[in-house]
C-alpha cells in the first residue's frame, strides 16, 4: 500500500449555524506526528470531531481526502474503515456491551464477513496490548467505559487504537486529566504504534505530552484555523512563553472562534 | 361468554377427571364472568381486546420423539432433555421424565387430580378471581403442570414446559402450580408459542409457594404471533428466608398483559424480577411487576427493560409496597424503555409505597431513544449503524438477560430478539 496521506484543505465547519472552523489546511503523511496546540475555545476539538463525522457538526466548505478518497462523503463507520481513528475526549458509556465484545465487533467490521479474527488470536492480542497499557484484565469483561475513571477511559481509547491499528489517529486531548505515570503509559502506547504506515495528529493544550511523544510538526490553532506551523522547537517555545507572542506577532487580540477582530 | 354453557365447563372438568370441588370452583368462576369487570391497567385500554371469543380445539396426535415436533417447538428445549412437558391446545403431546428424586412431582393437571388431590386441594385456586380475565381462566383452565418439591430436595435440572397454541381462534388456559417445600430448590422454564396463524388467546396463571429457605426460579418466554392476546398472571408467596426469581421474556407480537405479584410473607425473604420485552409492528404490552413486603428483612429487586420498534407500545409498571411492620426491608426497582422508531411508544411507571420507617428503597426509570452520540462512538470504530444499534439494544437488554443462569435460554432469547430486530 502507498504511503498514507490525509489531506485537509480550507475546511470550514459550523455548529448550529455558528462557524467554528474557518479554513483549516493540513496534510499528514504516514510516519508523521503532528501536534495541534492552542488555547481553549479555538476550535481544535471541532476539527477532530468534524473529521470523524460527529452528527452535530456541519461541514460548510473545503475538502478532506484520505489516501485520495473523499472523506467527507463517507459515513462515520466508513471513515473508520478507511483508516481514521479518533481517541475521544469524552467517550460514551455503553451499558451491557463488554469492552472485548465491542472491540471484536469493531475489528471484524473492518476485516469483513468470512474473515473474522479467531477468538484465540483476539484474546492474545488484547492481553498483549492491555499489558503495554498496564490495564487490569478485568477491563476486558467490564461494560464499555461504564464506571471507568477519566484516566481509565483515556487508556481504553488508546487500547482501541492499538487493537484497530488505524492509518490515521487523532488524539483529542488524550493527556487531560492524566497524572504523569498514566501519561507515560499512554505515550508508550502511541510510540509503539509509530511507523511509516501510520500518521498521528495530537491535539493538546500543553507541551507536557510532547515530552514523551516527539512530534515532527507543531501547529498553533487560533480563531478556527492553523495560524502558525513549525517543528518541535515551536512547542518548546510555547511551553516557556505561552501564546501571547504568537498573538502579538500575528496581530490577534481574541484567539477564540467567537473573535471580533 | 354466551358461546359457552355450564355443560361445556362440566365436560371440560370431567375430561380431566376432576374432583367435585374443582368443578364447583370452575362453575363459580363461570357464573361470575359476566359480572366481573376487566382489570384496570395503567395507560392501556383493553376494552376492545379479545378475551372471550375463542374455540376449544382438541388434539389427538402425540409425539414420541422430539424430532417429530415442529422446529419452532423443538428449538425451545435447553441442552438437557430430561424433564419436558409439551402441551398443545388442550392435551399433553410430548413428555419426558428422568431421574427425578423421590417425591418430586412434575406432571399434567389431569394426572395430578387423580394422584395428588390432597395437595391440589390445599393450593389450587387459592387466589381470588379478582376480574373477568382471571374468572375466564378459572372456568376454562385446561392442562398446565403441577410441580411439587419435597423438603430439602434440590431438583438439579430445569423442568421445561411448552404451551403450544394451534388452530383458528384457538385458545389455551394453562395453569402452573409450583409448591416448593422447606429448603428445596427448583428451576422451571415455561415457553409459550403458536405455530399457525389465527390463534386467539392464551390466558395463563402461575401460582408459586416458596417454603422456608426454598429457592424457586421460574422463567417464562412468550412468543405468540400478532393475532394472539397473551395474558399471564403470576403469583408467588415467599416464606421465611425463601428466594424467588422471576425471569419474564415478553416477546409476543400481539397484545400482552404480563404481570407478576410476589408476596414476601416471611422474614428474610427475597425476590428478583428480571423482565425483558421486545416489541415490533403493532404490538401492545402492559407489563407489571408488583411486590409486597410483609416480613421484616425482606428484599426485592425489579429490573425491567423494554425495547419497542415500529409502532409497538410498552407500558412498564414497577410497584414496590413495603407494608407496616416490614422493618429493615429493602426494595429496589429499575424500569427502562428504549424506543427505536418515531412511532414506537413507551412509558415507565415506578411506584414505591412505603408504610414503614425503618426501610431502604430506590427506583430508577427512563424512557428514551438510542443516544446519537453513543451511536457515533460505536460507528467511529468502523461498526455499521445497524450493527451498532444492535449492540446498543443487546447491551440494554443484557443488563438483565446476562443474569439468566441457563446459557441455552439466553441464546434462545437473543435469537428471538435478533429475528425481530432484523424483520
Amino acid at each position: 500500500m502507498s504511503t498514507p496521506n490525509l489531506d485537509i484543505r480550507d475546511l470550514q465547519v459550523s455548529i448550529e449555524d455558528k462557524q467554528i472552523l474557518k479554513g483549516v489546511n493540513l496534510s499528514v503523511n504516514g510516519g508523521e506526528i503532528h501536534a495541534i496546540m492552542g488555547p481553549n475555545g479555538t476550535g481544535k476539538s471541532t476539527l477532530a470531531s468534524a473529521l470523524m463525522g460527529h452528527p452535530k457538526y456541519e461541514v460548510t466548505g473545503g475538502s478532506v481526502t484520505i489516501d485520495g478518497e473523499d472523506l467527507l462523503e463517507m459515513e462515520v463507520d466508513e471513515r473508520a474503515r478507511a483508516g481514521l481513528f479518533l481517541a475521544m475526549q469524552y467517550p460514551s458509556e455503553v451499558s451491557g456491551v463488554t469492552n472485548s465484545d465491542f472491540l471484536r465487533s469493531a475489528i471484524n467490521a473492518k476485516r469483513g464477513e468470512g474473515n473474522e479474527i479467531s477468538l484465540m488470536k483476539f484474546i492474545r492480542e488484547m492481553d498483549k496490548q492491555m499489558d503495554v497499557l498496564e490495564m487490569d484484565e478485568s477491563f476486558a469483561t467490564r461494560y464499555l467505559n461504564e464506571g471507568f475513571s477519566g484516566g481509565e477511559k483515556k487508556r481504553n481509547e488508546i487500547l482501541q487504537m492499538m487493537m484497530l491499528k488505524p492509518r490515521f489517529s487523532i488524539l483529542d486531548e488524550i493527556d487531560s486529566g492524566l497524572d504523569i505515570d498514566a501519561l507515560k503509559i499512554v505515550a508508550a502506547g502511541v510510540n509503539e504504534m509509530r511507523s511509516p504506515e501510520r500518521g498521528v495528529i495530537i491535539i493538546t493544550h500543553y507541551q507536557r505530552l510532547l515530552n514523551y511523544i516527539k512530534p515532527d510538526f507543531v501547529h498553533v490553532f487560533m480563531q478556527g484555523r492553523i495560524v502558525k506551523s513549525g517543528g518541535p522547537e515551536l512547542a518548546e517555545r510555547l511551553e516557556q512563553e505561552g501564546y501571547d507572542w504568537v498573538k502579538e506577532e500575528l496581530g490577534i487580540v481574541d484567539e477564540t472562534v467567537g473573535h471580533k477582530v | 361468554m354466551s358461546a359457552f354453557s355450564r355443560e361445556q365447563i362440566t365436560q371440560l372438568s370431567q375430561s380431566q377427571s376432576e374432583p367435585k370441588w374443582a368443578l364447583e370452583k370452575r362453575l363459580e368462576a363461570f357464573a361470575a364472568i359476566e359480572n366481573l369487570p376487566l382489570p384496570k391497567l395503567e395507560k392501556t385500554n383493553i376494552d376492545r381486546w379479545n378475551f372471550s371469543q375463542f374455540q376449544l380445539h382438541q388434539v389427538d396426535a402425540t409425539f414420541s420423539q422430539p424430532e417429530q415436533l415442529p422446529v419452532e417447538v423443538n428449538r425451545l428445549f435447553l441442552e438437557d432433555h430430561s424433564n419436558i412437558l409439551v402441551q398443545k391446545n388442550d392435551a399433553v403431546v410430548y413428555q419426558t421424565q428422568k431421574a427425578l428424586q423421590q417425591g418430586v412431582i412434575f406432571t399434567s393437571f389431569a394426572n395430578a387430580f387423580q394422584q395428588h388431590e390432597t395437595l391440589l386441594k390445599k393450593y389450587l385456586f387459592q387466589q381470588e378471581t379478582a376480574h373477568r380475565i382471571s374468572a375466564i381462566h378459572q372456568a376454562f383452565m385446561q392442562g398446565g403442570v403441577f410441580v411439587y418439591v419435597p423438603r430439602n430436595v434440590t431438583v438439579e435440572l430445569p423442568l421445561q414446559t411448552v404451551f403450544w397454541l394451534a388452530g383458528e381462534e384457538a385458545a389455551i388456559f394453562p395453569h402452573i402450580l409450583v409448591v416448593a417445600e422447606e429448603n428445596s430448590r427448583v428451576e422451571i422454564v415455561a415457553n409459550f408459542l403458536d405455530t399457525d396463524a389465527g390463534a386467539a388467546l392464551s390466558n395463563s396463571v402461575i401460582e408459586t409457594y416458596v417454603g422456608q429457605g426454598a429457592k424457586v426460579q421460574i422463567a417464562t418466554v412468550s412468543q405468540f404471533g400478532d393475532s394472539v392476546v397473551d395474558v399471564m398472571d403470576r403469583f408467588a408467596q415467599v416464606g421465611r428466608d425463601g428466594d424467588m426469581e422471576w425471569i419474564v421474556a415478553d416477546l409476543s407480537d400481539g397484545r400482552i398483559i404480563s404481570k407478576s405479584t410476589t408476596n414476601l410473607e416471611g422474614a428474610g425473604g427475597h425476590v428478583d424480577v428480571k423482565s425483558v420485552a421486545f416489541g415490533a409492528n403493532e404490538m401492545r404490552s402492559n407489563i407489571t411487576s408488583e411486590i409486597f413486603h410483609f416480613g421484616t428483612h425482606t428484599t426485592s429487586d425489579i429490573q425491567a427493560r423494554s425495547v419497542m420498534k415500529d409502532k409497538a407500545t410498552s407500558i412498564l409498571n414497577s410497584i414496590t409496597k413495603i407494608e407496616k411492620g416490614a422493618s429493615k426491608s429493602d426494595g429496589q426497582q429499575t424500569g427502562k424503555v428504549l424506543m427505536l422508531d418515531p412511532e414506537a411508544r413507551g412509558d415507565a411507571n415506578p411506584i414505591l409505597l412505603i408504610d414503614e420507617n425503618d426501610v431502604t428503597a430506590g427506583h430508577a426509570a427512563s424512557v428514551g431513544r438510542i443516544d446519537p452520540l453513543t451511536l457515533f462512538y460505536l460507528m467511529s470504530r468502523g461498526i455499521s449503524k445497524n450493527e451498532a444499534s444492535k449492540l446498543i439494544i443487546r447491551g440494554f437488554l443484557d443488563t438483565v438477560i446476562a443474569d439468566i443462569p441457563s446459557a441455552a435460554l439466553r441464546a434462545s432469547i437473543h435469537e428471538t430478539i435478533e429475528g425481530k430486530f432484523t424483520s
